[in-house]
This record gives C-alpha cells, sequence and structure tokens, in this order.
C-alpha cells in the first residue's frame, strides 16, 4: 500500500508536468520557425490563407501586434505602479497593525481576484457612461490592465517592505532623519528588488491578458495609432487568428504564444535570481 | 558641550514638517485609490446593468431560456451553472492531483530535486490564459473527441452524462483545460500547508510505526487540511474567473446543458462571445450584469477562501 | 529630568523619575531585566513614543529646555542613540552609513563629509581596519566592527549626548573590550548614557551610576560609591548578585 500510494503521489508530478510539456512543445514546434523568421517582428500579418489552395503564403510578423502590446502594458504599468507602490508604503509605514492598514491590505488581496474579464467590463461600463466616444481606445484598454496590476503590485510590493528590518527604520529614526526621506531613500531603497520583481510579474501577466482587451482595445490591424482609437495586442491576436481557418494566421499566432511563454518563463527566472540576491545583500556579513 | 565637529546647525533646517505631511497624503492618496478601486468596480457594474437589472430583478439568475438578443431575452442560469459546473469538475480532478503533488513534494521527493520541481509547476500557473486556450484547441480537443470522450460513452454512459454527441468542445473538455490550469495554485498552498506542520507530528507517527503513506494521510494531512481546504477554495476562485481558456473549448451554446458533452457557456465565455457583437443597451447592460453576478461570485468565494487561510495561519500552522 | 513616567498603554514602566544625568562623562543605568532601563533610555530622545500604545508623563529636560516641547527629529539630532543589535543600513557602503546622518539631514559638501566620515570613524576606533575599503558594504563587517559603525554613525550626526542601549550584549568578548575602550575615550566629549546588565562594564566604565528596580530609580551617585558602599539594601543586593 505504502509503495502504491508513494507511486500515485509521484505519478501526480508526472501527469501534472504533462500539460506543461505539451504546451512548450506544441509552442515551439508550431511556432518556432515563425519567431525565427526574418518578419516577424517588423512586418505585418500576412494576407489570409491556407494551405490547401496551393498559392505560396505569405507569413508576414506580428509587429501592430506587439508594439500595441508594448504601448498598452507600458500604460498600464505607469498608472498602476505609483498606486500600487503607495498603497503598499501607507499600508506598512503609516498603518501597520492598525485596522485601516489591514483594512487596505485586505481590500488589495480580494482585487487581484478579480476576473480579468470583469476588469474589461467594469471599464467599459465606465467609460460607456462618461466617455463612449473612446470606449474602445488604448487608454480603455491600458486603464482595463492597470485594474488588474494594481493590487499585484500593491501586494507584492507590502511584503517587500515588511522584509526591511524594523532596525533599520529605528536607526533612521535616532539619527533625526526625516520620515519621508527615510522611507524613500533608505527604507524603499532596501526593498526595491522586491518591489521592483513585483512590477516585472505584474507586466508578465497583464502582457498575456486577452479578455478585458477584447471588450476595450479591441484590435486594430495598424497597431498603434493613439490613445484614443483602438490598439491590436498580442493576446487579442492571438485569439483572432487561433480560431481562424488560415494556416499562415495559426502559425502566427503560435509565434506569438511563444513569446509570450518566453517573456513569461523569463520573468519567473528573474524574479527569482532578483529575490535570492535581496536576502543575500540584508543578511550579509 | 565640547565637540570638534563645527556644528552645521546653521545649515540644518528645521525638519520639513510639511514634506512629511505631503509625503503622509501621497501615500495615503495611493491607499484611498485601491479603495476606491474596489467601490467603484461593484457601483460601475451595477449602474451599467441597468435597464436589465430593473427589468428581471433577481429572476436573472434563473431565466433558462436561452441568451437571444434579437428577441431581447436575456437570462443568465445556463450559464451560471455552466460556470459552477466547470469549476467543479475542475476541482474534482485537480485536487486529488494537487494535494498529491504537494504530498510528493513534501514527504518524499529527494530535498534536491524539491526546489526545481516546484518551480516548473508555478510555472504552470505563469502560462497566460489565452496559450492554454490555444493549445486546448489545438491538442486537448481532438484527444477529447477521437479518444477519451468516445471511450466514456462507451464505459459509462449508462450513467446519462455523456449522452451528448462528442465534438471535443464541451463542458468535460472546459472542466479539463481548467482542471490543469489550477493544480499550481491548490499545489502550492497546500505544499505550503503540509510543510507547516511541526516536524514532531511526523515523527511521533512514524515512532509508532507507521508508513510513510500512512503518517501522511492519517496524520500530516489532516492536520493541514484546513489549509488545503483554503487553497482549494482559493484555486476555485480562480477557476469561476477563468475566460479564454474556457471560451475556447466549452462551445459557445447559450441552452441548459443536458450532458457533460453538451456545448455551454459560462458567464466568462458568455461576456467575451457575446461582447464584440453585443447591439444595444440593451444586450450590454445584461452582460454587465452577468460581470456583476460573476464579480460577487468570485468576491465571496475569495472572502471565504483567505479567512479559511487566515485562521490556519492564526491557528495550526506555524509559519516557520 | 522631573517625575517621568512612561507607560506602554496602560502599563507603567517607569514610574516618577527623577534624575539629572551629569554633564560630559558616562553614566550608566543599571538592573536586572525588565526594570525598564531599555524603556526609560528610550524617552531620552523620544523613541520610546515611537511604540505603539506609549505614552509619557513629566517632562525631560536637555540644558534646560523640555524635549518634549521641541520637534522630535531636532531632539534626535542632539540625542543619538546606539542599539542592542547593530543595524547598518544594509544597502549602504561603511562611508554611506558614517554619513548618512550629515547627508540627510543637512546639506553638507563632500569635503565636509570626507572629514566627518574621518573623524567619526577615528572616534569610533574604525578608521584603521576601514579605511580602504569605505565603499565596501556595510553588511560585510563583523559584528564587532558593525556596532563601532553605528558608533561612529551616531556621533558623526554631532549629537550632544550618546545614548547606547546595551551596547554589548550581541558581541563577543574582545569586540566589547574594544568598544569599552571607545566609550572611555568618547567621555571627553560627549555625554554618554548607557544602560548595560553588565554590572562590571558598568564599573569599569562609568563615572556615574544610577540603579533602576521595577520602574523606579532605587540610587544614583558616583560609580565608585554605588559599588562600594550603596546607601540601599537593594542595591547592594543587586550588586552582590543576590539577585537578577
Amino acid at each position: 500500500m505504502n509503495y502504491l500510494m508513494s507511486a500515485f503521489t509521484g505519478l501526480t508530478i508526472v501527469v501534472i508536468l504533462i500539460p506543461l510539456g505539451s504546451i512548450l512543445y506544441t509552442a515551439i514546434v508550431n511556432g518556432g520557425a515563425a519567431v525565427i523568421s526574418p518578419g516577424f517582428f517588423t512586418e505585418s500579418p500576412g494576407l489570409p490563407c491556407s494551405s490547401s489552395s496551393g498559392q505560396t503564403c505569405h507569413l508576414g510578423g506580428v509587429a501592430p501586434a506587439i508594439s500595441g502590446t508594448l504601448v498598452l502594458i507600458s500604460l498600464a504599468a505607469l498608472i498602476a505602479v505609483p498606486i500600487g507602490v503607495s498603497a503598499a508604503i501607507y499600508v506598512v509605514e503609516f498603518g501597520r497593525n492598525r485596522p485601516l492598514g489591514r483594512f487596505i491590505s485586505s481590500v488589495a488581496d480580494v482585487l487581484s481576484g478579480v476576473p480579468s474579464i470583469v476588469a474589461g467590463a467594469f471599464v467599459y461600463a465606465l467609460f460607456y457612461a462618461y466617455a463612449p466616444a473612446i470606449a474602445f481606445s488604448a487608454l480603455s484598454g491600458a486603464l482595463a490592465l492597470s485594474v488588474l496590476m494594481i493590487p499585484v503590485v500593491a501586494r507584492t510590493s507590502e511584503e517587500a517592505l515588511r522584509t526591511v528590518p524594523n532596525a533599520m527604520r529605528e536607526a533612521a529614526v535616532a539619527l533625526g532623519i526625516a520620515k519621508w526621506k527615510s522611507t524613500l531613500r533608505i527604507v524603499l531603497v532596501t526593498a526595491l528588488p522586491g518591489v521592483v520583481t513585483g512590477v516585472l510579474l505584474s507586466v508578465a501577466r497583464a502582457a498575456g491578458e486577452a479578455a478585458p482587451l477584447l471588450l476595450t482595445a479591441f484590435g486594430n490591424p495598424h497597431g498603434f495609432q493613439g490613445l484614443n482609437l483602438p490598439v491590436e495586442a498580442m493576446p487579442l491576436q492571438i485569439f483572432v487568428f487561433a480560431t481562424s481557418p488560415f494556416a499562415n494566421w495559426k502559425e502566427l499566432a503560435w509565434g506569438m504564444a511563444l513569446v509570450l511563454i518566453l517573456l513569461v518563463l523569463g520573468m519567473s527566472v528573474v524574479s527569482r535570481l532578483v529575490i535570492q540576491r535581496l536576502a543575500a545583500r540584508l543578511q550579509g556579513g | 558641550m565640547a565637540n570638534t565637529f563645527p556644528t552645521p546647525t546653521g545649515r540644518l533646517r528645521p525638519p520639513a514638517r510639511w514634506g512629511d505631511r505631503i509625503f503622509h497624503a501621497l501615500v495615503g492618496a495611493g491607499g484611498f485609490a485601491l479603495v476606491l478601486l474596489a467601490v467603484a468596480l461593484i457601483a460601475v457594474l451595477w449602474s451599467g446593468s441597468e435597464p436589465t437589472s430593473s427589468r428581471y430583478g433577481v429572476s436573472f439568475l434563473w431565466r433558462t431560456q436561452p441568451w437571444n438578443a434579437e428577441t431581447d431575452a436575456y437570462g443568465a442560469a445556463p450559464q451560471i451553472i455552466g460556470t459552477l459546473v466547470t469549476s467543479a469538475i475542475a476541482l474534482l480532478l485537480a485536487v486529488p492531483l494537487s494535494v498529491g503533488a504537494a504530498i510528493f513534494l513534501t514527504q518524499q521527493a529527494p530535498r534536491w530535486l524539491r526546489g526545481p520541481v516546484a518551480q516548473v509547476i508555478e510555472l504552470l500557473a505563469a502560462v497566460p490564459s489565452i496559450v492554454f486556450g490555444f493549445w486546448a484547441l489545438v491538442v486537448l480537443v481532438p484527444i477529447m473527441r477521437y479518444q477519451i470522450e468516445p471511450t466514456l460513452k462507451v464505459g459509462l454512459g449508462w450513467t446519462g452524462l455523456f449522452s451528448s454527441t462528442p465534438i471535443g468542445l464541451d463542458y468535460l473538455t472546459a472542466s479539463v483545460v481548467l482542471a490543469v490550469m489550477v493544480v499550481p495554485t491548490i499545489t502550492a498552498i497546500s505544499r505550503d500547508s503540509i510543510a507547516a506542520v511541526p516536524r514532531d507530528q511526523r515523527e511521533g507517527a512514524l515512532s509508532l510505526g507507521a508508513t510513510t503513506w500512512e503518517a501522511s494521510s492519517r496524520v500530516i494531512v489532516p492536520y493541514a487540511r484546513s489549509g488545503i481546504f483554503g487553497g482549494v477554495v482559493l484555486g476555485l476562485g480562480r477557476a469561476l474567473g477563468e475566460t479564454m481558456a474556457v471560451t475556447l473549448t466549452i462551445g459557445n451554446n447559450n441552452y441548459l446543458p443536458v450532458s457533460l458533452l453538451s456545448q455551454g457557456q459560462t458567464l466568462a465565455s458568455l461576456i467575451a462571445n457575446e461582447f464584440t457583437e453585443a447591439s444595444g443597451k440593451s444586450e450590454l447592460s445584461a452582460l454587465i450584469e452577468a460581470g456583476l453576478v460573476l464579480l460577487v461570485i468570485t468576491f465571496l468565494v475569495n472572502v471565504v477562501a483567505r479567512f479559511i487561510l487566515h485562521r490556519f495561519e492564526v491557528s495550526g500552522g506555524n509559519r516557520e | 529630568m522631573d517625575h517621568l513616567s512612561a507607560f506602554y498603554g496602560t502599563k507603567r514602566a517607569v514610574e516618577d523619575l527623577s534624575l539629572r544625568i551629569p554633564n560630559a562623562g558616562v553614566t550608566a543605568i543599571i538592573g536586572p531585566s525588565g526594570c525598564g532601563k531599555s524603556t526609560f533610555i528610550r524617552c531620552l530622545n523620544r523613541m520610546h513614543e515611537t511604540a505603539p500604545k506609549a505614552r509619557v508623563e513629566g517632562s525631560v529636560r536637555l540644558d534646560g529646555e523640555d524635549i518634549y516641547a521641541l520637534e522630535p527629529t531636532m531632539v534626535r539630532r542632539r540625542i543619538g542613540m546606539v542599539f542592542q543589535r547593530p543595524n547598518p543600513f544594509a544597502t549602504m557602503s561603511i562611508y554611506d552609513n558614517v554619513s548618512a546622518a550629515l547627508r540627510f539631514n543637512s546639506r553638507a559638501r563632500r569635503a565636509e563629509l570626507d572629514a566627518a566620515v574621518l573623524r567619526s570613524l577615528q572616534q569610533a576606533a574604525l578608521w584603521d581596519e576601514v579605511k580602504d575599503t569605505l565603499d565596501a558594504a556595510a553588511t560585510s563587517l563583523s559584528g564587532g566592527q558593525q556596532q563601532r559603525l553605528c558608533i561612529a554613525r551616531a556621533i558623526a550626526a554631532n549629537p550632544e549626548v550618546i545614548l547606547m542601549d546595551e551596547p554589548c550584549s550581541a558581541l563577543d568578548p574582545i569586540s566589547t573590550a574594544k568598544i569599552e575602550d571607545l566609550i572611555f575615550a568618547l567621555k571627553k566629549e560627549y555625554t554618554v548614557v548607557i544602560v548595560t546588565h553588565n554590572m562590571q562594564q558598568a564599573a569599569r566604565v562609568s563615572d556615574f551610576t544610577a540603579f533602576m528596580y521595577l520602574g523606579k530609580l532605587v540610587e544614583f551617585g558616583p560609580t565608585q560609591s554605588i559599588f562600594e558602599q550603596p546607601k540601599e539594601k537593594l542595591t547592594e543586593s543587586y550588586i552582590t548578585g543576590r539577585f537578577g
């Protein structure tokens, strides 16, 4: 019995890893060629064609989607980071163990569970009521993404700030340094690797979100044309291309999927390294 | 006072009180914005769901006729059922896998293996939903359609659960994808919970002659059960809100399901599918109301999850 | 200070203490654990009030001014503190740590910072050991060195009084001896108040000693007379090791 169950638990690991392996494999096999093709990052997608029609298919690239994604996540980060980090600073430096601080922290926790499509619906409804002309725009898309990013940034920044030992804050107080200076230039600097990691992770997540963008950024064959106009993004384009019957589009979709997977993988690795270095630095000696 | 330094008191400004005040106000504003966001979320969705909400009131939740933009008749029951059923089956599949994996990682795996494998599993959590959906469409759906579902139909057809024609896009496939997506979450939390069980519990069990499996199943896991349960509920919260992967695999059908192989719809996939063609304020407000319902459901589930986890941390598990 | 009482919430940790600390010289505060000496010393530079639900009654005067009527940050620039465990700023170099107070609190120029760092490190008996590696991370130093770094950092802020809360309790005997030597040297220029649970240390290093028990001041006087001819029975019991 013992061996049976040990085998079972070992088997669960294998079963879990199978889909992961399959996803990676499929992405590389189906999209690898596209990603390394010369025009992938610079051209627009080729005209739709299916392999059965016999003509040579032009693959093209996904430049509009890539530039759109870059614009969206940059804008979203610009909104989310100040809000998230400030909230975290407030909770840890001013509200620690006090009811208001704990409340804000709980709100951030709960907000991080908001489904991505609901974030999109929220932003859409907001614009529809107050600014319908730009409901489908880069701006609304960025806002929807920031709704998803703010709680993550707030929570990871809060954790990072909490790891700064109190002794350091006491040392700064004892030297007569003003609180705002000591918080920004000593405490935050010490916590910075953790904060930056949180930001990068939330950016990576936002880069892969399609649902909120369906309702806001909407898609645009020409890429970014202005904050007030719809814009393309990688996850959106994957959705459209994946459900189309065209071989070259599907290949492009896999290429983008591969890019997203590598992005996310890269962020995870980087964040782990940063956390390790941070821990080492704080212990020093 | 004797001091060898020239005192720079001349240059020492009285600490800018306003510096601290402004700082306090700014970061307070950040915290306020966070709370405001939560409030706005509910408020905007609520008002956006007019006129549908006043038209149907609470019956929106149980009207079962299919969503029909042309006849302007809406009801969310099929989608609510879709959401709940797919999540439930996903958990049914995911929990044994996750808890088993967690046990393996904390009790049995050689130490050098634990970290890397755990990290690889967490990688699964980071894969975007759309990529999952795409992969499911290309890899999973054919397998379901041509191999697994016919087998189930033959073997378990008597249960009536598999009566529809298998085409691969259905409740079952969507549930399987959800299960895969939710496993990393449950595994991670279960792992933490089990690791937090004090060593003396395990040692006590082993010293009484229990095998590792008996020690795990009868002593350790029960000790960690509220933490594990919290993780499961958290995973449920994730599953409920999943959109893209489900949209691509569930079949986009607004009727009540007949079997596990029926095509269907969840609240999330409903919004994703219908939104881009939504005509007019009426349908839009109905979709937004669906979003509000989804928000409330996931909100409740998440609050419950965090409550359970918090209690577990406070009472049983010591985090170090 | 006069009639100082300090509270944690409803708990009175220091009771009705009146004491005059002499200028220039080392005053030691001794007493068994929990007698309130740490709380007391933290009232002297207004650190106590940073604890949750902390309260102070009474007054503490520096050169005639009640420090509780002044801005806390100004008070702390004149009364510095060294803590039980060394707490250098982990992300900063040795140089940056020592010059921290000047860099943050004033607009001192580079040359002044250099001079201040030099003098502080010399006074803290650390200069020779680190003069070639001023840019190294502060955390690369040993425990004893880090504590001397914290002392240098406190000195560089140009205080009138230096408070030390059991500065050697986390250190090995050799580092402890070095720090005791440096306290001895410091007393020529600064008023030092040191809390210690080590009576021998108090006897070695201080000019005046105060003995506290259960939040109250039991006896205060020149170190020699406290140790050789204590007036109170309680003091005598503590010193002869009958408790604490």
